[in-house]
């Protein structure tokens, strides 16, 4: 993976500095909260429901175990000895001082991490396909992209004032697993007559009006992308809308003025900043993507699995993916335990998939948008002995992409804007459906909780979403069927009133039960959903 | 009542007006009536609180019990990790 | 008199700034206005004749005046490039990497904390209408 030179490590350490001179004059008083507020959310620090919240960035979700490891350590040291695995593919610590703040960060520096630009209103962390390097189905490796639109992207000066925040993905296969067009702007790598390039999706996002990104440009050639995208944010900055917060979003200029006339108007900037000479030479993307090259792989193993163990059986045909190379194979690490809090881990738990991808991961790791963590290079010959370690600790749940592999938001538990609670939500559908015989006869099943219409939760695109709500004073349920944050993306449709806490669970049981009743074979419930319709869903629901 | 919260700058820690400091613990909070205002803003000038603001609640034998459950669950900490709450005692969330 | 930050070598322009819309009209004029949400290019045709560009900034979270600053420089304009309103210490590093020379800040900005800001960071990522070399032009010549 990409390792800091000179130059990137000078950048962060001196970011530390920055920020640690910008808490002090807070804490002497020579600037009010309302002045430190945008230098502290410029670096991810919230003030949050019971303390102040960090958020820290896993750049496009990568990490070597050296750097999980310091995360469990902040954990531990500074936090409550637990942190909270993102949708957007970072980590945030929810118990954090203010004092401890410049002495995190530093810790951060020494693996080369950092929190910057992980929340404010511009180019937020780059997130990417948690598969990366190892799908067997991607044209290119997006991870080299991901570093170079990071650097790019990092204290941009024309960018860190945008309308509103701005989040960027990039992918190389046709499977997305990075819900890549409900970004601001989605990249999807192709090849082109032997050429490398990117189709470029703009004005995707969930929130308050969720839109699903149109297609700006069919093919940029790789060398033209950093011009491009200067080119696409710069119409944003200046046109974008900065008299309401909730129509800020690049979706909402996009929606307005036409993809049509946005494509354009980018067009005739693209061409003038091309001439400035933005993009750098195809040298800095070798050096980049040299710290990519494969690991080490053995040649000749085996692609036996024995299989005489039937909870580990389970688990490797639940969560264990195919690769590239033969004789390895993709790990998914559910931190998704029935009755658990979704993306929840514990230092301990940090520590253990850190020495587990030290071991048998050619020191690698991911953190995926469902809140999970990825080992992507793993040996068949010792999946036996990962999962023993991971069963241990209580994280070798076998439910990737079950009904209780849940996506949820921090909700009222945790967060200022919330309405409702998201998290207990979450543990009572597990609960209900715990059975893992009848999970697996269900099959794939996206559920995604927000507490609120920020959709931090991602409810929009859930095969069944959930989104809390204040019904005067009271916590209440609304439920949306048939979103996809996939390659068959869409936005799901509320099904009518809402819920209590213990109905929304009843509700979700009774859509369930609905698509075993009518569905074919083969089908998932969002094929049968989108099959039989909404309101035969309806009917199932409300009686 | 009207009771004043707001957090602890450099820990954030969740604080409450006693009428003399600042608590932790909602137990010890008393009703600013109509001071609240004139509280706030000599209490955030001096750099004693951060954020803070007026919150509605009721007198209960438990101590004062904020009407909107955002502000119980402040007082008591997540309501899916109990072991992290700072007043453990206070059955506030579902009031 | 109104604090300016300046970092010019040439004398002031003390002309009263005029309106984008009343340029067209007074070909001496040499100092103009531009206000948050007008197009910065409707200036293009009067470069020559300005010597001095205000770009209002009426809240720090507007940063439509980066994006002009930068599409000035970018057409070569040369003369004093001024940033006024609501500029904050820690914002005047990008704004003198997006191309302003001169500040008009509202609060009191404090010297000592500016020149630490200004000093901060020895390398930037990217090219910008200042002559900093982006870190890759430094590692590959
Ligand atoms: C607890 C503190 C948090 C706050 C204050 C917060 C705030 C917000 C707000 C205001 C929005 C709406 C932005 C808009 O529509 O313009 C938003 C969207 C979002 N947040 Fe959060 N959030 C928080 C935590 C999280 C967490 C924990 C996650 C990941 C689990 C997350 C991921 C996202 C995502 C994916 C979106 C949707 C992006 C989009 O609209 O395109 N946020 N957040
Ligand atoms: S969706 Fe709402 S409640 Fe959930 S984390 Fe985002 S802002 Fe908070």
């Amino acid at each position: 993976m990409y390792q800091y030179d000179k130059f990137d490590q000078a950048i962060v350490d001196a970011r530390v500095e920055e920020f640690r001179d910008q808490v002090n004059r807070r804490i002497n008083g020579e600037m009010t909260e309302d002045q430190f507020k945008p230098l502290r959310l410029m670096n991810g620090l919230y003030l949050q429901l019971h303390a102040y919240m960090l958020r820290v960035a896993i750049p496009y979700g990568t990490l070597s175990g050296k750097q999980m490891r310091m995360l469990g350590h902040i954990a531990r040291k500074y936090d409550r000895d637990y942190g909270h695995f993102t949708t957007r593919q970072n980590i945030q610590y929810n118990w954090i001082k203010l004092e401890d703040t410049p002495d995190i960060l530093a810790d951060l520096a020494s693996v080369e991490m950092h929190a910057i630009q992980t929340s404010g209103n511009c180019i937020r962390n780059i997130s990417s396909d948690q598969y990366a390097g190892a799908a067997a189905d991607e044209v290119a490796d997006p991870r080299p992209w991901a570093e170079l639109l990071r650097q790019w992207s990092t204290f941009h000066p024309e960018f860190s004032y945008l309308p509103r925040k701005f989040k960027i993905a990039v992918i190389a296969s046709q499977e997305d697993r990075a819900a890549m067009r409900l970004h601001d702007i989605g990249l999807e790598l192709v090849m082109r007559d032997g050429v490398l390039g990117a189709r470029v999706f703009v004005g995707g996002g969930m929130g308050r009006t969720p839109m699903i990104a149109p297609e700006i440009a069919e093919f940029v050639k790789a060398d033209d992308l950093l011009s491009y995208l200067e080119a696409c944010l710069r119409v944003y900055n200046r046109y974008g809308r900065r008299d309401n917060a909730y129509k800020a979003r690049i979706k909402i200029l996009i929606h307005e003025l036409g993809a049509d006339e946005y494509r354009r108007q980018v067009a005739e900037e693209f061409a003038h900043v091309k001439t400035l000479g933005i993009d750098p030479p195809l040298a800095e993307l070798e050096r980049i993507s040299a710290y990519f090259a494969p690991p080490a792989y053995e040649q000749g193993l085996s692609d036996e699995i024995d299989r005489s163990n039937p909870a580990f059986a389970h688990w490797v045909d639940q969560n264990v993916k195919a690769h590239k190379q033969p004789g390895y194979a993709i790990v998914n690490i559910s931190l998704k335990p029935v009755g658990g809090i979704p993306g929840d881990a514990s230092s301990d738990q940090i520590d253990l998939m850190a020495d587990l991808a030290e071991k048998y991961g050619f020191d690698e790791l991911r953190v995926t948008h469902a809140q999970n963590i990825v080992l992507p290079f793993v040996a068949k010959r010792d999946l036996f002995t990962v999962w023993q370690a991971l069963d241990a600790a209580g994280i070798a749940n076998a439910n990737l992409d079950l009904v209780t592999d849940i996506i949820a938001c921090p909700g009222l538990d945790y967060c200022s804007l919330a309405n409702a609670r998201s998290i207990p939500v979450a543990q009572k559908i597990a609960e209900r459906f715990a059975d893992a015989e009848r999970q697996r006869d269900i099959g794939e099943l996206k559920l995604k909780i927000s507490g609120c219409i920020n959709a931090c939760g991602h409810h929009h695109a859930g095969h069944i979403g959930i989104l809390g709500v204040d019904k005067k004073g009271v916590e209440n349920y609304q439920l949306t069927l048939g979103g996809s944050g996939a390659e068959d993306v869409s936005i799901g449709k509320i099904t009518g009133p809402g819920f209590d806490e213990d109905g929304i669970v009843d509700a979700v049981e009774r859509a369930v039960e609905k698509y075993r009743a009518v569905r074919v074979e083969g089908e998932r419930f969002i094929d049968t959903y989108r099959r039989v319709g909404a309101d035969s869903f309806k009917e199932a629901i409300y009686g | 009542m009207k009771i004043l919260t707001g957090n602890d700058l450099k820990t954030g820690d969740v604080i409450w007006w006693t009428g003399k400091s600042w608590s932790r613990h909602i137990g010890e909070a008393v009703d600013a009536g109509d001071n609240g205002e004139a509280v706030l803003a000599e209490e955030s000038a001096a750099q004693r609180v951060n954020a803070a603001y007026i919150v509605d609640a009721a007198a209960s034998p438990n101590g004062p019990l904020p009407l909107h459950i955002k502000d119980r669950v402040r007082a008591a900490g997540p309501t899916v990790r109990a072991d992290l709450g700072i007043n453990p005692d206070v059955p506030i969330v579902k009031g | 008199m109104v604090d300016v930050i300046r970092f010019r070598d040439d004398a002031a322009n003390d002309q009263p700034l005029v309106s984008v819309e009343a340029l067209s009209g007074q070909t001496n004029a040499t100092a103009v206005r531009l206000e948050s949400d007008e197009d910065a290019r409707a200036l293009l045709p009067y470069l020559n004749q300005l010597a001095l560009i205000e770009v209002a900034f009426p809240t720090f979270r507007d940063g439509r005046g980066y994006s002009a600053a930068r599409i000035l420089r970018e057409a070569g304009f040369t003369g004093e490039l001024r940033a006024q309103g609501d500029v904050l210490v820690d914002q005047i590093p990008s704004m003198r990497r997006c191309g302003f020379d001169s500040f008009i800040a509202n609060a009191p900005v404090d010297q000592a904390t500016l020149d630490k800001s200004l000093n901060r960071y020895d390398h930037v990522y990217q090219p910008a209408a200042d002559a900093a070399l982006p870190v890759w032009k430094l590692r590959h010549g």
